[in-house]
């Protein structure tokens, strides 16, 4: 069934098709259409799903935690401030091992006060020990939502999972997506059924005891196996949703990686920008590619460095700010990821696109032509730089 | 499934639960949390009318009753608050320095 949505319709969407039991509901820009659309299909009676509204979001994710725990399954939506004003609960959710599923709209965190996109505010919460899966448009927006439940869900797993997309750009255009018959959607995602939760009365369940540092390192190297498990929980799901839908996802996307030299590492739906200077590039006989990075948690720190083993420069494209002074967070992980490799290609960060601010084809073009010219004089120049900001014309 | 009471600090954590989370409840029971107490309550059994309204208002279910008679206290878990002695009419409950229980 083909349809004409926006991002936020079409998570939405997903969200009533899956019928979950619970929502903590709290709107704010961009991500507001979610919980707005999901009221509507509450109040059509089309949802037996108990929608609860809170005050902040602070308590939107602690009535996710509470009812997660109770042994309903419980789905949520926020963006930007809303998701920093989460943040003590990301981690309560992560740790006390509760599969709920957060749709995060992304846009820039305040301040300067800005409601456009970029992803520091998904990337704040990166150490969180959630999940997190980033759509390039409408149609992955609306996939990634529908194999959050069955991933984090799964006793390997055992954790939450945040499906994020980019703010306006993906969440308020309209694209004709591809959607799922609702039975097969449930077929697909299930039922939830956690082997313990409060409302189970044979075995009365206390969540989220009081870890003194005898038991404390232990739970957390649990929770981190659990992330590194869900790795291949991912890519089972993908598998199997692949057989319903006939659409392919992997932990990233290669886009013409085959024999490419010069590529681009990026999250979101710059990537279709990309995609669109890639083909450009080849027909003039540059041979340049792009990966898409899909899944940011748990990183997929080998299947990268494999994938960019033969490439002769890359540039790591970082939509948040991170205040490292040593570059973005999706460069962090990607130059870490590449140490291992014997022969590594030179690489750079470039920090783009911050509040809203364009990403075009020429941009794009810009960089791969830094890559042809480090490649042509094996000189870097300096690794950690931004691009599309205004600034004085350099004197000569 | 693993009990409360199975698990310590030598548990390995292949053994330990997701999250720590425990499968059953009233575990608190097991724990001695009575070494926290900076101030100890005294019960003067002579002065005790058994009027039981110390039982409701300690917050640690620290006061045990039997055949309608309070007991002296559970001193394991006991944090020495004085809440009791407060709500005692009867004087029959007094604060001394120290965690110690005589």
């Amino acid at each position: 069934m083909s349809k004409c949505l926006s991002g936020n319709e079409a998570v939405a969407f997903a969200m009533k098709q899956i019928n979950p039991d619970v929502m903590g509901a709290f709107p704010i820009t961009p991500s507001t259409e979610i919980p707005e659309y999901f009221a509507k299909y509450v109040a059509n009676g089309e949802v037996n799903t108990e929608y609860v509204t809170v005050e902040s979001e602070h308590s939107s994710m602690s009535v996710c935690v509470a009812a997660e725990a109770a042994g309903a399954r419980s789905v949520c939506a926020t963006s930007s401030c809303g998701l920093a004003l989460m943040y003590e609960i990301l981690y309560v959710a992560a740790s006390d091992r509760l599969p709920i599923t957060l749709a995060c709209v992304n846009r820039a965190l305040s301040g300067p006060i800005n409601i456009n996109n970029d992803h520091s505010d998904s990337m704040g919460a990166r150490d969180t020990g959630w999940i997190q899966i980033y759509a390039e448009n409408n149609q992955e927006a609306y996939d990634n939502f529908l194999m959050a439940m069955p991933v984090g869900e799964n006793p390997s797993v055992r954790l939450p999972v945040m499906t994020c997309m980019d703010g306006f750009i993906t969440s308020h255009a309209v694209e004709n997506i591809e959607l799922l018959e609702t039975d097969a959607v449930r077929s697909f995602v299930g039922e939830y059924s956690p082997e313990n939760y409060l409302l189970k009365k044979e075995n009365p369940l206390s969540v989220g005891p009081y870890d003194i540092s005898a038991y404390y390192m232990e739970h957390k190297v649990m929770e981190a196996q659990a992330m590194k498990n869900a790795k291949a929980r991912i890519l089972e799901v993908a598998a199997e949703f692949e057989k319903i839908s006939g659409r392919h996802y992997g932990l990233f996307e290669e886009y013409r990686m085959e024999d490419a030299e010069l590529a681009m590492v990026l999250i979101g739906s710059s990537a279709g920008t990309a995609k669109a200077t890639v083909d450009k590039l080849r027909e003039d006989g540059v041979k340049a590619g792009l990966i898409k990075i899909r899944v940011f948690r748990p990183f997929p720190g080998e299947e990268l460095a494999q994938a960019l083993s033969k490439t002769k420069a890359v540039a790591v494209m970082d939509k948040s700010e991170g205040f490292s002074a040593n570059g973005g967070p999706l460069f962090a992980e990607t130059r870490s990821a590449l140490y291992d490799l014997k022969e590594r290609p030179y690489l750079i960060d470039i920090v783009y696109g911050l509040g809203g601010r364009d990403f075009k084809t020429e941009d794009a073009e810009k960089v791969f032509e830094r890559l042809s010219n480090i490649v042509a004089t094996s000189e870097t120049g300096p690794v950690y730089s931004h691009m599309g900001q205004r600034e004085r014309e350099a004197k000569e | 499934m693993i009990h409360a009471k199975d698990i310590n600090e030598h548990t390995p954590l292949e053994d330990l639960t997701p999250g720590g989370e425990i499968y059953e409840s009233g575990t608190a029971r097991a724990v001695d949390t009575g070494t926290w107490r900076t101030d100890t309550p005294v019960f003067i059994a002579e002065a005790c009318k058994h009027c039981m309204l110390c039982v409701p208002f300690c917050p640690d279910s620290a006061i045990p009753v039997k055949d309608g008679k309070r007991l002296d206290f559970d001193f394991m878990h006991c944090k020495g608050c004085g809440i009791c002695v407060t709500v005692c009419p009867f004087a029959a409950i007094k604060m001394v320095s120290g965690g110690e229980n005589e």
